[in-house]
């Protein structure tokens, strides 16, 4: 299978008053043409720069390196021109927080339409028609399209979200914490929506979040970052069932099964706080605060290692165990 | 047996007597308040603090929200009582009410034996002793104070002795150690897990006897969520502390609770221990929540967003969403009918399992 989006050592640095932020600090993926991945990361691993370097929605003070080719071409040098047309029609986002992403004065349909309109894929009479389609696919009825943001709740307008990301026919939507701040129930149904729109469009997804089970549910494959890297890749049910790098192991018990005896009375937490990008700490970054962490993990920084079949993770007890093996 | 509408459209209740709201239907153990009845409760460790048929409404757009709408629920002695629904159930409202920052529009809330009473000097009073942790440290911390001026702002109103050692023993008790290292840093300086930890400290500071957290961790990072959860633990096993966590993250709940309440419109619509509740939940909405856990095999997938408090339906408040009245398993059991057209007895405030469904009545 060819891959969709290829990136490649990318790496974002962000200069600021007081020095330089690396945010993402060499990250290589790839995602198949109709596969869904999920990145997993809390805030300040670098997860949402990345969803934003994929379309280059960053601030000037971004400096970005490496490569991001959507299929087969580098994002990064594109000509502006080229680079607008990919935008929505390649490859769209949904941002979280939808009462943000929405202009409050302007009607659903109106908002849902200008990507269409913008990009000439339909003439003006023709947007109706499109816009109820659309409508229909989130699953809201085609009257709200006269609405406008503030009489929506906020599951109707993440499904708006999602249909402005579905206007131009994307290959490509990148979900940023899609439904973090829903009910699970409104959670539930978004989720629902996305899985189904990927299963019978053959959209391609990156879904950003911090909850490794909504991820694990969703996509094939997870990315688990950690300030600024990747730190574990694999098939989704065995990240998060058997992380094999101990971050990725705590972030998958922070959400508890309910049912499991193991986690009654016992939330599991990870000491320490998130490490500083400007001051991160020497050797592998998580050695602060890994309860495995060896005399060697604050001098040696291990990359990624293979561990298991289309498995890998950044960690010397992986290494030490493929080398045995 | 209907249930009669006159607590709903009473006009306010007269101050501090309890309401007579005569005519609901109402089990034994929720007899008409009465501050000496409380603690007769025989299976129940001693409750410390008591919604009695409690209705809370609002006007909203020339309609009567009824936000709260009739709450019978306790929270004993050194329990940790999770409070389960989505937006809009009436899970914040009822539980400013219980903090005395809300005022019932009928039935009253009970702290140690006695009733709220809604006079500044009591109010103030009650407040120390039952004290609330909010979602967003972020929002709830002044940015242009101290980490001593956040937690010492309780114990000053309240004029505690011994200032700088209650400040410093609070930040201890939340996990900030040694807390004289904290007491001149800012919030910007701090990471969003030491914030909830400042946050808590300030509730402690004033030695309460409960807690009311509404989403503790929602705001948090994942990594940072499972410490400040093992905090309120260590917290009640260690000082005793009572806790209502107001939340709807099911994990949450099966994390550090003893007992849930799940809240649907205004109502809870089954109590009980966590094990049994989450383990084997009766009520069709309980079910539904759980069963859209990631982990679940077979999902419930409720259509549309709860029901508006200002037109809360006839018979049983969930039988429009009910997957089970839909699917015709109500008919098979025979109570379709009162699903659509019998409301449901308020539940009253044991510890044991219950439901209020007419389905799960019929069928267990």
């Amino acid at each position: 299978m060819t891959a969709l989006l290829e990136l490649d050592d990318l790496s974002v640095t962000y200069r600021i008053a007081a020095g330089e932020v690396p945010a993402v600090r060499g990250v290589s993926l790839s995602l198949d043409s109709g596969a869904a991945l999920g990145v997993a990361g809390e805030s300040g691993s670098g997860k949402s720069t990345l969803a934003m370097a994929l379309l280059r929605l960053l601030p000037r003070d971004a400096r970005v390196g490496g490569r991001i080719l959507l299929d087969g071409e580098d994002v990064l040098t594109m000509k502006w021109g080229r680079l607008r047309a990919v935008r929505w029609a390649e490859a769209s986002i949904v941002f979280q927080g939808a009462q943000h992403g929405l202009n409050p004065v302007q009607r659903i349909g109106d908002q849902i339409a200008e990507p269409l309109l913008v990009h000439d894929l339909v003439k003006p009479d023709g947007a109706r028609k499109r816009v109820a389609e659309l409508l229909e696919q989130v699953g809201l009825p085609t009257w709200r399209a006269g609405s406008y943001p503030h009489e929506l709740s906020g599951g109707q307008r993440q499904r708006v979200m999602i249909a402005m990301a579905l206007a131009c026919s994307p290959r490509l939507i990148v979900a940023d914490e899609p439904t973090t701040a829903l009910d699970v129930m409104v959670q539930a149904q978004v989720l629902t929506l996305i899985k189904q729109l990927i299963a019978e469009h053959g959209i391609s997804l990156i879904m950003i979040s911090h909850d490794l089970s909504v991820l694990a549910d969703v996509c094939d494959r997870l990315a688990i970052m950690y300030a600024g890297r990747v730190v574990e890749n694999g098939p989704s049910r065995e990240v998060f069932h058997d992380a094999r790098h101990p971050y990725g192991r705590a972030l998958a018990a922070a959400f508890p099964t309910v049912g499991d005896p193991a986690s009654r009375l016992a939330p599991r937490g990870l000491g320490g706080d998130p490490p500083d990008p400007m001051r991160l700490p020497t050797g592998c970054s998580f050695h602060p605060r890994c309860p495995v962490a060896l005399a060697e993990c604050s001098t040696l920084d291990v990359e990624l290692w293979p561990a298991g079949e289309a498995r890998s993770a950044a960690c010397v007890h992986v290494r030490a165990k493929e080398e045995i093996s | 047996m209907t249930e009669t509408r006159a607590a709903g459209g009473e006009p306010r209740a007269p101050e501090d007597a309890p309401p007579a709201a005569e005519g609901d239907v109402r089990v034994p153990e929720d007899a008409p308040p009465d501050a000496e009845t409380a603690t007769t409760e025989p299976t129940r460790r001693g409750t410390l603090l008591e919604a009695r048929d409690v209705h809370v409404e609002f006007p909203s757009r020339g309609r009567r929200a009824r936000a709260v709408d009739g709450v019978n629920l306790a929270i004993g002695e050194g329990e940790i009582v999770a409070l389960v629904g989505e937006s809009g159930c009436g899970k914040t409202t009822l539980a400013r009410t219980l903090l005395g920052l809300e005022r019932p529009t009928s039935g009253s809330v009970v702290y140690g034996g006695a009733p709220l009473d809604y006079g500044s000097r009591s109010l103030k009073a009650h407040r120390r002793e039952v004290q609330l942790v909010l979602q967003d440290p972020t929002g709830s911390l002044n940015p242009r104070h101290t980490v001593y001026e956040a937690v010492a702002e309780g114990p000053r109103i309240h004029g505690l002795p011994d200032e700088q050692e209650v400040v410093a023993t609070a930040l201890a008790k939340a996990g900030l150690r040694p807390p004289e290292r904290f007491f001149l840093r800012y919030p910007h300086e701090l990471s969003g897990g030491q914030r909830q930890r400042v946050v808590i400290a300030g509730a402690l500071a004033l030695n309460p006897k409960v807690l009311v957290a509404d989403e503790p961790v929602a705001s948090l990072d994942a990594s940072v969520r499972g410490e400040i959860l093992a905090l309120m633990l260590g917290l009640r096993d260690d000082l005793g502390l009572s806790a209502l966590v107001v939340t709807h993250d099911l994990g949450l709940a099966w994390n550090i609770a003893d007992r849930v309440a799940v809240m649907y419109l205004g109502r809870i619509v089954e109590s009980g221990p966590v094990e049994q509740v989450l383990t084997a939940p009766r009520h069709p909405y309980t079910q539904a929540l759980l069963s859209v856990l990631p982990e679940s095999p077979e999902r419930v997938v409720l259509t549309g967003e709860p029901p508006d408090p200002t037109r809360i339906p006839g018979g049983c408040r969930f039988h429009a969403r009910c997957q089970v009245l839909a699917s015709g398993r109500a008919a098979e059991a025979g109570v379709d009918g009162r699903c659509r057209s019998e409301p449901l007895a308020v539940l009253p405030a044991v510890s044991g399992a219950q439901v209020a469904c007419h389905y799960a009545e019929v069928t267990s």
